[in-house]
């Protein structure tokens, strides 16, 4: 009789997928924020803020929602990896990631999983909030190769947040954790021109958003919906850096949680 | 009131003050979370003083009203969950069996939700003048908002109670948080309502009456002593503790018949 052949990576990184993409699109619970909150978001900011496009200086070309877009996206993209981190993090304290911990031959798999649930549910957020944009009337100044590089800024984006939040989900195991993955991510994301362009920032605020990598992010993706690209090599340089980095802290919330057991 | 019923407040609302100080956690982001967000907006949003018509050319004397609001938001969460705890471990059970009456209940659930909103108010006017805000009205100007912060703090605690009395569940009072966290950027909290330009959204705005608690601090905050400004905040303020606390002893019976 022969030995039951071994899962290998994607085997497994496709079950624990399925599981989590399960669990989001049945659970009402997860499943409403996630899609509500970036819609709530883009509405309040686009059409609560809208007259910040008359500010003297403010020259974006394609409009404030537009403009709004692309923060909202990004956003959504961080905190769908976010949300996923409190799913690792409840399972951790259900007990049900160890038993994930003690099936998979290879553990990187559990962690990919997560991350291509991340993904998927991501996905759906942001063909919502599209199509939501869209017919609310939004600009798109630039070409379908340019939203490609939009929405691969925001796959990126969505990564990395997925591995920052796996690593604590994974170092913590409570869903205690869940402030921790939560307010750096916010942090970040707020810290950057959230409302007017760059130039329009002065004080603290400017000098912070000036460093912050996520700025970049934001320009490259506005460039890119208004059709005039901008910053795209550092856009693309962080966003590929961040989560390469962020998998080296997801690897070693693993170990950690492999060696508690 | 009787002294039977002060002393069942007084010591119910001992414990819930006590119980608020002693969670660093129900405090903590209470204060520090508004007070990002006002830093956050203040910078970010500058430039929207040059907006024509734009009341004051100070955007953080404009955003200094909204870290109130966002702070009795909490109450909401805290009051509510610190109930919803007593409902899950028993102890309303237990308070059922004792001779305490409906009204020293709700009331004394909400002295830690007075005294949190106190602490915030305070901290986020001192943080806010230290920062540079104006306070136009002076310092009995600054009397009135930590008394109106206060008021709005315990009425939107009792629908907390409200909340914690229909579910039973914690977790059901904190998944409120983003239902009242609509309310609030739906309203006119970064922009004066004759500046929104989307009509629906100025519309959604006008009708919702944190826009009015919202424009009472403010009224303080940039323009000086405007009674008819305070009057509607202080009255819709009221108005909203009169309806979180009829609606939470009406929740509270119907809890007390199925124990």
């Amino acid at each position: 009789m022969s030995e039951p052949r071994t899962p290998g990576l994607r085997t497994i990184a496709l079950a624990v997928a399925w599981r989590s993409v399960h669990n989001f699109l049945t659970n009402p619970a997860f499943l409403v924020p996630a899609l509500v909150f970036p819609l709530f978001f883009f509405v309040s900011f686009a059409g609560g803020l809208s007259a910040i496009g008359n500010v003297p200086g403010f020259d974006y070309p394609t409009g404030y929602t537009a403009f709004q877009f692309v923060f909202v996206l990004l956003q959504s993209a961080a905190f769908g990896g976010v949300f996923t981190g409190f799913g690792i993090a409840r399972d951790f304290e259900t007990g049900f990631a160890q038993r994930y911990l003690l099936a998979a031959s290879n553990r990187n798999g559990i962690v990919a999983g997560y991350a291509l649930a991340a993904l998927i549910r991501a996905l759906v957020t942001w063909t919502m909030l599209t199509v939501v944009a869209v017919v609310a009337g939004m600009n798109i100044d630039g070409s379908g190769i340019d939203l490609f590089g939009l929405y691969a800024l925001a796959i990126l984006v969505n990564v990395a947040a997925t591995m920052w939040a796996a690593g604590v989900a994974m170092r913590v195991r409570s869903i205690q954790g869940g402030p921790l993955m939560q307010f750096p991510t916010f942090l970040v994301l707020f810290l950057a021109p959230v409302y007017v362009p760059l130039s329009l920032l002065s004080g603290w605020i400017h000098a912070v958003a000036s460093v912050n990598p996520i700025t970049a992010l934001l320009e490259a993706g506005r460039g890119f919906i208004a059709g005039d690209p901008t910053v795209i090599a550092l856009a693309f340089a962080i966003g590929l850096a961040l989560p390469v980095l962020f998998a080296f802290w997801a690897r070693g919330g693993l170990r950690r949680a492999e060696a508690a057991g | 009131m009787s002294g039977g019923l002060r002393t069942q407040v007084g010591q119910l609302a001992h414990r819930s003050v006590l119980r608020t100080l002693r969670q660093p956690a129900q405090i903590v982001p209470a204060l520090i979370f508004p007070l990002f967000l006002l830093a956050v907006n203040a910078g970010g949003l500058k430039g929207a003083t040059n907006l024509p018509g734009f009341p004051t050319d100070s955007y953080l004397t404009f955003a200094l009203a909204v870290p109130f609001m966002q702070g009795a938001l909490f109450s909401v969460m805290n009051a509510g969950t610190d109930l919803a705890r007593d409902i899950e471990t028993g102890f309303l059970n237990r308070l059922a069996l004792t001779p305490l009456r409906g009204a020293a209940l709700l009331s004394g659930l909400l002295a830690g939700a007075v005294v949190l909103g106190l602490l915030q108010a305070v901290v986020y006017l001192t943080v806010g003048l230290i920062a540079g805000a104006d306070l136009a009205a002076g310092a009995g100007g600054a009397l009135v908002i930590v008394v109106l912060a206060v008021t709005i703090t315990v009425a939107f605690g009792s629908i907390g109670l409200f909340a914690a009395l229909r579910t039973g569940s914690g977790e059901a009072v904190q998944s409120l948080f983003p239902v009242f966290f609509v309310f609030l950027f739906l309203s006119s909290m970064a922009l004066p309502l004759e500046l929104i330009q989307t009509d629906w959204y100025r519309a959604i705005a006008t009708a919702n009456p944190v826009s009015y608690l919202l424009q009472a601090f403010r009224s303080l905050l940039i323009e000086g002593w405007d009674i008819g400004e305070l009057a509607l905040g202080f009255g819709i303020a009221l108005a909203i503790l009169a309806i979180g606390m009829f609606a939470a002893s009406g929740a509270l019976k119907t809890r007390l018949v199925r124990t």
